[in-house]
């Protein structure tokens, strides 16, 4: 990923509505779990990064799933992260 | 160098609750209104709130805007103005009808109206029994309210700057406010923003605090632009706190954990809320608790390497009743404190929640400040609503769901002001020669400094000696001492150095630049909270104890004024409480009880 796209979504991630979102995506994107993912992977972070709070919320915490594998397996990372 | 100017009729700063209800009055005006936000309007902090906005409609049950006035009054412990809070209450139904009309989808009752649910602190017939007063949109009104909201705003063509940090308001030789100099973030482009009212938007600061269960964003942008524009920022010293968020994240853990038989241990696992209301224990009531946790860590007997939280235990329930009662808890255990609460217990802090003070305001949504001899002199072209600003209808403790509430009142109330204000006459003012001097010295001491202070790691002391010196419960000694660990921060926050200096999307410079607003705000809710000798509200004080000549410690004949902290030379005046309402008899003082 190209370093201002980088920046771009570091900054959608770090500054969310809610707090919970805050902390998790910043602790995924600065403990270095980010930079472990393929390109691939990081676009489907970005695509989750680009969800409504309340969803992607909804779904780190299991009250939803999401069909998509790509998307479900860093769903799975964030998580554990 | 030369700096780009877009000129508009409006400019509003924050695309929360209050910033979107300003800009719809602006818009819909047909005034060119801009409206900066660093994040996209519904990644807002106003999504995070669940419970509702209060407004008398009486769908449910007889209801009356007096009666909520009343709540309020006593809510905010007699602080808030009576006047802004008839404003509010009396403008109630009107604004929720006017959201339900931009299609927020509230919850409705089988008829069709808009349904209303039970909330703490709201009571019918002046605090006679409860009553149904709060309409919500399930658990997501504030993101629904954005949502319509936002929706509006483009149908009546709001220009909005999506990632953009307003940096500092400018204001002439006159005090007239002309705008903002603002940075766009993919660029680090700096450009000036010349309006003809500027309206701040810009939520709450409540990161100045270790454990807060605000959102990263809330940096207080707003109060540092008009704190370093020397106007005043008022009863600083009145924060929100919920008694159980989990130590070092912030993330709330619901009360009803206590509820179904949590309990509170100190280092050596003591149940020490035993010795604080030995009859309700675990259960007394929100303030009880979270005093009693601070005096447990202030005194020693908190838990882990700094002593500075307890643990909230719940090993000895039932697991199968922890998941089927306490949805959700397991999780947040896991995710923000890395414990398996069915087998260890959590470390909670008392974490702080709502932001009562701010940028003076009129119920006019007119920023207001001492002039002349007149301690409520109107600033020209400047105007404020919602967490940031301060009406004061909250005083020193804010009733639950009157936020929303506030900020579609006085985000409207502002709007509404300034279109007057603008169809009056008032028009763009010169610009002053220095215009864009300061941001631009602010940049370049940033981009040039060599060995000054670490931002994260002024933040972290700043927050600490904020949760350590004021936090929930307040101690003399430790408010002194705080004032001067706060004015040492104030030194490293104004000597931060960034390594990346690059232009586009630098957040490390952006980050630098939140500090400098927050250290604002921490600086004036020590100095106010030091300055405050009584107990009032959410400001409590160990040496302003319950007694029969001061019941809860509150002390009229000499408190009974607000706080107005001047960051010109860190000094305290006071102006009086307006407790003349309007059109009704003024709700008289008596003790606030439940």
């Amino acid at each position: 990923m190209e370093r201002a796209d980088y920046e771009r979504l570091r900054w959608r991630s770090i500054r969310r509505a809610l707090l919970e979102l805050d902390i998790t995506l910043t602790r995924f994107l600065d403990g270095g779990e980010f930079d472990k993912l393929n390109d691939d992977q990081q676009q489907a972070f970005a695509v989750l990064a680009d969800m409504e709070d309340y969803d992607l919320w909804d779904l780190i915490n299991g009250k939803a799933e999401i069909d998509d594998p790509r998307l479900a397996s860093i769903v799975e990372m964030l998580r554990k992260s | 160098m030369s700096i780009p100017v877009l000129k508009f009729d409006a400019v509003i700063v924050g695309a929360g609750g209050a910033g979107l209800r300003s800009a719809i009055q602006l818009s819909e005006a047909g005034l060119k209104t801009a409206v900066l936000s660093k994040v996209f309007p519904t990644r807002s902090h106003t999504v995070a709130a669940q419970g509702g906005v209060a407004a008398s409609l009486g769908n449910s049950e007889e209801d009356h805007w007096t009666w909520h006035m009343y709540d309020t009054v006593k809510g905010s412990d007699w602080l808030g103005d009576q006047d802004a809070i008839e404003f509010m209450c009396k403008k109630a139904n009107e604004v929720v009808v006017e959201l339900e009309h931009y299609g927020m989808p509230f919850d409705r009752t089988d008829d069709g109206k808009i349904y209303q649910r039970p909330f703490g602190g709201h009571m019918s017939n002046f605090g006679e029994k409860p009553v149904r007063r709060s309409c919500a949109a399930a658990d997501r009104t504030g993101h629904a309210m954005l949502h319509a909201m936002y929706q509006r705003n483009v149908k009546a063509n709001t220009q909005f700057f999506v990632e953009w940090m307003a940096l500092d308001l400018i204001r002439d030789e006159e005090g007239h406010v002309l705008g903002v100099t603002a940075m766009e973030m993919e660029t680090g482009q700096i450009v000036i923003f010349h309006a003809r009212a500027t309206i701040f938007a810009t939520g709450g600061a409540g990161r100045i605090f270790y454990s807060s269960t605000n959102a990263f964003i809330n940096t207080g942008d707003g109060l540092g632009m008009a704190a370093r524009a020397g106007i005043p920022l008022e009863d600083m010293e009145f924060w929100q706190f919920h008694p159980t968020g989990v130590a070092g994240a912030g993330v709330l853990i619901t009360e009803g954990v206590r509820g179904e038989g949590g309990i509170l241990r100190n280092s050596s696992k003591e149940r020490f809320m035993e010795r604080y209301a030995p009859n309700a224990k675990d259960l007394a009531s929100r303030d009880v608790v979270s005093r009693a946790m601070a005096t447990e860590i202030k005194e020693g007997r908190g838990c882990g390497v700094n002593k500075d939280y307890v643990l909230l235990d719940i090993t000895h329930l039932d697991p199968a009743t922890i998941m089927k009662r306490l949805p959700g808890i397991h999780e947040i255990g896991i995710q923000f404190a890395g414990v398996d609460c069915l087998k260890e217990p959590l470390p909670v802090v008392p974490t702080c929640h709502y932001q009562m003070g701010g940028i003076p305001t009129h119920y006019s949504g007119r920023v207001v400040m001492p002039q002349n001899g007149d301690m409520s002199a109107v600033v020209p072209g400047f105007y404020a609503g919602g967490e940031c600003a301060c009406a004061s209808v909250h005083g020193a403790n804010r009733l639950g769901t009157n936020s929303l509430l506030d900020l579609l009142v006085f985000g409207k109330s502002a709007g509404d002001s300034a279109v007057e204000d603008l169809k009056a006459g008032r028009a763009h003012r010169d610009l002053p020669k220095d215009v864009a001097d300061k941001t631009l010295a602010r940049i370049s001491a940033l981009d040039n400094r060599k060995g000054g202070a670490n931002v994260h790691e002024t933040r972290l002391a700043m927050q600490r000696t904020m949760q350590d010196h004021a936090g929930v419960f307040r101690f003399s000694d430790m408010l002194k001492q705080g004032v001067s660990k706060i004015l040492e921060v104030e030194k490293a926050a104004r000597n931060l150095e960034i390594k990346d200096k690059s232009m586009a999307w630098n957040t490390a410079r952006t980050e630098a630049l939140e500090m400098e607003n927050l250290i604002e705000v921490a600086k004036a809710t020590m100095i106010s909270a030091e300055a405050r000798k009584e107990s009032r509200g959410a400001h409590v004080r160990d040496d302003a104890p319950d007694t029969a000549e001061f019941p809860n410690g509150r002390n009229d004949a000499v408190w009974l004024k607000h706080t107005l902290f001047s960051p010109v030379d860190n000094s305290i005046s006071y102006k009086p409480v307006n407790m003349q309402p309007l059109t009704v008899e003024p709700v008289e003082l008596k003790t606030r009880s439940y």
